[in-house]
C-alpha cells in the first residue's frame, strides 16, 4: 500500500477510536426530531409526518445504538459498532467495485 | 442535516427521487470512465471517511447539534462525480442501517450531501486556486474556502425543502401535514447554525486533510488533469 494512503487509513482507524466523542453533543438537532419532541414544540404531530415517520423500521442499529441497552457502555460499544460497519460497508463496497471497473 | 422520514412530503421526495437517479447512473459512468486503479483506495476511503465524521456530532451554543460532512475535500481530491457516489454509499448506509436519515429522504439527502457538496466545494477550490502551483498556500485556503461554502450551500438547500412543506402540503384546515415550520424559520435555523459553526468545521477539516495530502503525496491532488478537465467542461456545458 502506498505510503500516503496507509496514513490516511491510519488516520480513519483513529477517527473510529474516537468516535464515542460524537456522544458527548445530547442536544437535539434541527429537522430531526422524533415524533414526541414535535408534540411538546407544536402540541400536535403533524398528520402526513406521523404516518410517514414509521416507513423505515428495519433499521438493524436505530440510531448508532442497541435497542433497549440505556447503558453509556453500551452506547459506546455501539457507537463504535456502528463506525466499523460504515467504514467496513462502505469502504468495502466502494473498493471492490472501484476494482472492477478502474482502469491504470 | 440528515432529513428523516416524514418531514418532507411526496411532492418533493418523489422529486428528489427523480433527480437523483440519472445523476447516480451518470455518475457511475464517468466513474467508470475515470476512475484509475491508484484511485480505489481513496474511493473506498472517502465513502469510510465521510461515514464516520459525520458521528462527530458536536454541540454548540442554544442546545442544537451537528455535524461536518467530509463532502468538501472528497469533491476536490476525488472529484465530484466520484463524490457523489463516495458519499451517497455513505448515506445510504446511514438511512438503511442506522435510521439516520429517512429512506424516503435519501434521494433529497444525497442531492444535498452528495451532489452540491462535492460540486461546490470543487468548484470554489479550482476557481479560486487558478494556475496556483499545487503546493501552494492558496489552496490550502481554497480548500477551506470551498468546505465553508459547500456545507453552508447544503445546510441552505436543506432549510429551503424543510420551509417549502408548508406551502405544498395542509389539510383542510391549513394545519401543514409534513415539516411545520415553514420558510422563516426553516432557513435562517439551518443557516445559522451552519454559517457560524458547522461550515467553519468543514472549512478546518478540509484544510486539514487538504494539507496532509499536500505535504505528503501532492500528486494525489491531481484530478483536475487535462482529460478529465475536457470531460468536467462538457458536463458543465
Amino acid at each position: 500500500m502506498e505510503k500516503s494512503i496507509r496514513n490516511l487509513v491510519i488516520g480513519l482507524l483513529l477517527l473510529v477510536v474516537l468516535v464515542p466523542l460524537g456522544l458527548l453533543a445530547t442536544g437535539e438537532t434541527f429537522g430531526e426530531w422524533g415524533n414526541e419532541e414535535i408534540e411538546e414544540k407544536l402540541g400536535y404531530v403533524p398528520q402526513g409526518l406521523k404516518e410517514l415517520s414509521t416507513f423505515w423500521e428495519r433499521a438493524p442499529l436505530p440510531d448508532y445504538a442497541f435497542e433497549g441497552d440505556e447503558s453509556s457502555r453500551g452506547a459506546v460499544i455501539a457507537y463504535i459498532l456502528s463506525a466499523v460497519i460504515g467504514v467496513v460497508l462502505g469502504g468495502g463496497v466502494l473498493y471492490l467495485l472501484g476494482r472492477r471497473i478502474a482502469k491504470d | 442535516m440528515h432529513i428523516p422520514d416524514g418531514y418532507l412530503g411526496p411532492y418533493t421526495y418523489i422529486a428528489m427521487w427523480i433527480i437523483m437517479i440519472p445523476i447516480w447512473l451518470y455518475a457511475g459512468q464517468r466513474l467508470s470512465r475515470e476512475l484509475r486503479t491508484r484511485q480505489v483506495p481513496l474511493l473506498a476511503l472517502a465513502a469510510a471517511f465521510s461515514f464516520v465524521i459525520m458521528m462527530f456530532n458536536m454541540p454548540i451554543p442554544g442546545g442544537s447539534t451537528g455535524h461536518a460532512v467530509g463532502g468538501a475535500i472528497i469533491g476536490i481530491v476525488l472529484g465530484p462525480w466520484a463524490g457523489v457516489i463516495a458519499i451517497s454509499v455513505a448515506l445510504i448506509l446511514q438511512a438503511l442501517i442506522f435510521g439516520d436519515g429517512g429512506v424516503t429522504a435519501i434521494a433529497a439527502n444525497c442531492f444535498n450531501m452528495a451532489v452540491v457538496m462535492p460540486f461546490a466545494a470543487f468548484y470554489v477550490y479550482k476557481i479560486i486556486s487558478g494556475s496556483s502551483e499545487i503546493t501552494s498556500n492558496k489552496r490550502v485556503a481554497a480548500s477551506a474556502i470551498a468546505g465553508y461554502v459547500s456545507l453552508t450551500l447544503a445546510a441552505g438547500l436543506t432549510g429551503f425543502m424543510f420551509g417549502i412543506q408548508p406551502l405544498l402540503h395542509t389539510d383542510e384546515a391549513g394545519i401543514p401535514l409534513y415539516m411545520p415550520y415553514g420558510l422563516n424559520v426553516a432557513l435562517p435555523a439551518m443557516l445559522a447554525e451552519h454559517v457560524f459553526f458547522f461550515s467553519f468545521v468543514e472549512a478546518a477539516v478540509t484544510a486539514l486533510i487538504f494539507v496532509y495530502i499536500q505535504k505528503t503525496d501532492p500528486s494525489l491532488l491531481m484530478y483536475d488533469r487535462p482529460t478529465s478537465k475536457r470531460l468536467a467542461k462538457g458536463a458543465a456545458a
